[in-house]
């Protein structure tokens, strides 16, 4: 199947990277990026292991082309971490509240999460199971992820008061 | 010599979060090697059938495929499959790495391709002309008892394996003279594990290394090498175990299975590193599944409600290649354990093995749970025949601390149980009053509200056979950090965690020195499973890090020239007490131990490590559980919505109480997944229904509710006084939730005893009961 070279915007950086058509987002950032944060669980949409944002929104990364990510801003688990050692507001209320065992769901939890709380900074608790209830977890029972949820839009409003003090 | 209590019991956020939260976990996929290859299946679309022929010279040329293997090229190199635990299977047919003559499920492998992407191996796949030729099949157990049905393993004769209990005329006698007798039937769906990652596993061979790596995701990376080795022929001290993150097995990784003999086998065969990832579909038909039980209980008692005799009739189907050949290990259990947390002084017990024509059946959290499952409902059938409230019935019958020791018919002892207590401490978070006072308002309404109750001791840390030890060495480096080395495969469990607060604790270092390594040079063991790592390798590492700390003190009394009793163990320090400023770190000590021997202590061996293999005191270190829900049930929709759940259990002495309720929050939600969604279905061709997760459907954040813990906590026999719990809360939560489910539709006269309890099968019961009246 012939290849072809594209250039894909990741985490702010740009790679150029060769690809079939048929190759999918997810099999892109995972073995021409290197970036396996992105783990992939069911492959037909439903998991939402593979979570991660595209232009501001979260999408499914198994059921997106890679070619079709061209000219777009694409975030990844590897985005949202700081970097530096430390762990994102959302990552830090998950380590708090115990909401994650085996840890391959994890990342598409947080890139979902992070996303839906950027543009739903007050949600409810019903708000947020629904929110959740996009990505599957065989591991917690969900106790710590709902838990750690609203730890993380706490957090952050405390966050966004002292940023409007400051 | 003391060390403060500092680590053990604390909720110690986890050490191994960081990484997985970043996306840094090092799963099997994650692992990306030089030149490495990649392995698809070409698997049967039948469920029985005779290979005709099979053609792969279009898929061998197509460009980037390097091997196309078939039964001919694998099976005889690698022998029989099985795991090395126990030894080959005492019955059944050998499991043959690929199919070779037939097929004996949709799943069934038959040919592997290699190749330099998974998707030209996909490809390749496509191109292999296989002829088979299809043959009936037997989907259900029913079908493949029925006279004259086509044998799933001709070679047996038979696709049922009894074991019979013997006849008993005194049990026979209390059945015919006891005040009420009452015989239900009681099924398990076929359900399956589902870990977020599938199987996967990367190998690659050293020609001239001799050495075999292997990348896998199991829960037993010494059982993997044991098995690689024999696969492949490479001797085991030449097989390396790179142990990395696993994405949850919950039993289905217990064993290594086919595709991952054929992984080994290939890269050695190649001398190229190989992978295979495998692929939802894949995981839901091929991969092990579980469950599926048929139970009927009779149950005798007398006119008060005691509990007189049980009789217990199981039919358990095994699929066609249940690991080790014939029952996945529930039907002996259910037998050991069938009467739970009851005093019950007569049983009977049968067990029918019943092979079909689908994917094998493999531990699941619990593999013997149909008799909680069965029985605990079996309890709240008796209360509604005899006119009695299923808690007081329960209350009548449970297990006292006057009654221990207990022998229960099957001869297992139970000695450290508190059964009442968290009955008790369940049923007083339910409110038992509230509830009933706010059920019958709701009636009132037409609503239809129910509680359920269920109860169980788990059978944890097998403490014979193969699964009796597991080893520690701890070690403390030249700069005085320390590193555990076992041979556990913590897959989710939080070992990395909770074995380096046992340590720490024991050797009086900060957590934070500690590191957990498993695979690699880690010793022998069995691995992660049967509930056993908080009792036998929590055991082992305790050991080790108490011996190691007496070495440290002798070392420092030496050096400190002081008496080791004066001296206490804290903060990686050695202290003469009262005088804290006459100390030496773990790093001074090791600085002796390994840079300058010649200071030790006469008599006593340089460096500091400590070794320890540990078996527990008992044959099974007891731990118990009641669970309660509430829930209500639609009469319009038949949708069932859970309320609250509440879980009282004692697992003795938490070393992590975060990490424990973890395990039985993950357990639940497995249980209510079984109990009201999850079911792998086959239609009566043997074809799997549920191949997405569209169709298998488990729990998501939305059905399950916010659960509700109590801890009684009563220090077991073994060291720390720790008990297992990782298969409770899947053990217990089905009964309960059915139970609830049942005690709402008994108020408009409707039952449910089929598993799972879907909204049709709802409306179906209140139809049948409308009809009825």
């Amino acid at each position: 199947m012939p290849d072809r070279l594209i250039e894909l915007r990741v985490n702010g950086e740009s790679h150029r990277v060769r690809v079939e058509d048929r190759t999918t987002l997810a099999d892109a950032l995972r073995d021409e990026c290197h970036l396996t944060g992105t783990h992939l669980a069911c492959e037909h949409g439903v998991c939402g292991a593979c979570t991660v944002i595209v232009d501001g929104d979260a999408v499914r990364s198994c059921l997106m082309f890679a070619v079709q990510a061209v000219g777009s801003e694409v975030t990844t688990i590897e985005g949202i971490t700081p970097g530096d050692g430390s762990l994102s507001p959302v990552q830090e209320a998950f380590r708090e509240a115990h909401g994650l065992q085996c840890g391959f769901c994890t990342p598409g939890f947080v890139v979902s999460l992070t996303a839906y709380l950027d543009e739903h900074p007050d949600p409810t608790d019903d708000d947020l199971r629904d929110a959740l209830s996009g990505n599957l977890c065989r591991c917690t029972g969900y106790q710590g992820i709902v838990k750690a949820a609203r730890l993380a839009v706490d957090a952050m409003k405390v966050d966004a008061m002292n940023a409007g003090a400051a | 010599m003391t060390t403060a209590a500092r680590f053990v019991g604390q909720s110690v956020r986890r050490k191994e979060d960081p990484r997985l939260l970043a996306g840094q976990g090092r799963y099997a996929d994650d692992v990306s090697l030089p030149g490495m290859l990649h392995v698809a299946f070409l698997r049967s679309h039948v469920a029985a059938g005779t290979i005709r022929s099979i053609d792969t010279s279009a898929a061998a040329a197509l460009p980037g495929v390097r091997a196309v293997y078939t039964a001919a090229d694998m099976n005889d190199v690698s022998g029989p499959i099985h795991a090395s635990a126990g030894g080959a299977p005492p019955f059944g047919p050998p499991l043959l790495l690929l199919a070779a003559d037939d097929v004996r499920f949709v799943g069934d492998p038959i040919a592997m391709v290699v190749a330099t992407s998974r998707y030209i191996a996909e490809d390749a796949c496509d191109l292999i002309d296989v002829d088979i030729e299809p043959t009936d099949a037997v989907a259900t157990v029913e079908a493949a008892l029925a006279d004259g049905a086509p044998l799933v393993h001709p070679e047996l004769g038979t696709n049922a394996l009894a074991q019979l209990a013997m006849p008993d005329p005194e049990l026979q006698e209390i059945l015919d003279n006891a005040a009420h007798v009452v015989t239900r039937t009681f099924a398990m769906a076929r359900t399956t594990n589902v870990p977020m990652e599938g199987r996967g596993i990367v190998a690659t061979y050293d020609e001239y290394g001799g050495e075999l790596r292997v990348w896998p995701s199991t829960q037993s990376p010494g059982e993997l090498k044991a098995f690689a080795s024999r696969v492949t022929g490479v001797g085991e001290h030449q097989v390396r175990i790179e142990f990395g993150d696993v994405g949850g097995g919950f039993g289905q990784k217990m064993y290594p299975t086919r595709e991952e003999a054929g992984v080994v086998l290939a890269a050695k065969l190649l001398r190229a590193p190989v992978k295979w990832i495998e692929d939802r579909r894949e995981n839901l038909i091929a991969a092990n599944q579980a469950r599926h039980d048929v139970a009927t209980l009779t149950m005798a008692v007398d006119a008060e409600g005691h509990f007189q005799a049980l009789v217990f009739d199981l039919i358990e189907g095994v699929g066609s290649y249940p690991p080790g050949g014939g029952t996945a290990a529930g039907g002996m259990l259910v037998m050991l354990m069938m009467t739970g947390p009851y005093r019950i002084a007569k049983t009977g017990f049968s067990c029918t093995t019943v092979f079909t024509n689908t994917c094998g059946k493999a531990p699941f959290r619990g593999p013997w749970a149909i008799e909680t499952i069965a029985r605990e409902q079996m309890v709240d059938e008796v209360a509604r025949e005899i006119g009695m409230d299923p808690i007081e019935l329960r209350r009548r019958n449970v297990i006292h601390q006057s009654d221990l020791p207990y022998a229960m018919t099957s001869g297992m002892l139970y000695d450290i149980v508190t059964p009442e207590e968290t009955l008790e401490q369940a049923v007083e978070i339910l409110d038992r009053d509230a509830f009933r006072a706010e059920q019958a308002t709701a009636r009132a309404d037409g609503r239809l509200l129910g509680v359920g109750v269920s109860g169980s001791i788990e059978p944890s840390a097998v403490g014979m056979g193969p699964y009796a030890t597991e080893q520690a060495i701890v070690r403390i480096d030249v700069s005085g950090k320390v590193e555990v080395l076992m041979g556990t495969g913590s897959h989710g469990h939080s070992l990395e965690t909770t074995i380096p607060q046992v340590v720490a604790e024991h050797l009086g270092c900060d957590i934070d020195d500690v590191v957990l390594r498993q695979g690699g040079d880690a010793p022998y063991g069995p691995g992660t499973g049967g509930s056993r790592s908080a009792v036998i390798a929590g055991g082992a590492a305790q050991t080790a890090a108490t011996t190691l700390r007496e070495k440290i003190v002798s070392v420092a009394a030496h050096l400190l020239e002081a008496a080791p009793e004066d001296l206490e163990v804290a903060d990686s320090r050695v202290s003469v007490r009262g005088t804290p400023s006459r100390a030496l770190t773990f790093a001074e000590l090791a600085g002796t131990a390994y840079l300058n021997a010649a200071m030790m202590p006469p008599g006593l061996e340089a460096g500091l490590e400590a070794s320890s293999r540990f078996s527990p005191p008992s044959p099974f270190t007891w731990s118990n559980a009641t669970h309660v829900c509430t829930c209500e049930v639609d009469p319009e929709t038949g949708v069932v919505t859970l309320l609250r759940y509440i879980v009282s259990e004692d697992c003795g002495v938490m070393i992590n109480p975060m990490v424990v309720e973890g395990q039985i929050a993950g357990g639940v939600a497995q249980g209510i997944g079984g109990a009201l969604y999850e079911e792998m279905a086959y239609d009566d061709d043997g074809n799997p229904l549920a191949t997405t997760f569209l169709d298998y459907l488990i729990p998501t954040a939305s059905e399950v509710p916010v659960l509700e813990y109590g801890h009684v906590e009563t220090p077991s026999n073994s060291l720390g006084g720790y008990k297992g719990m990782g298969e409770g809360g899947a053990i217990v939560s089905p009964a309960a939730v059915a139970n609830a489910v049942n005690d709402a539709l008994a108020l408009v006269g409707a039952h449910v005893a089929q598993f799972p309890i879907t909204p049709t099968r709802v409306l179906d019961a209140i139809e049948v009961a409308a009809s009825r009246t």
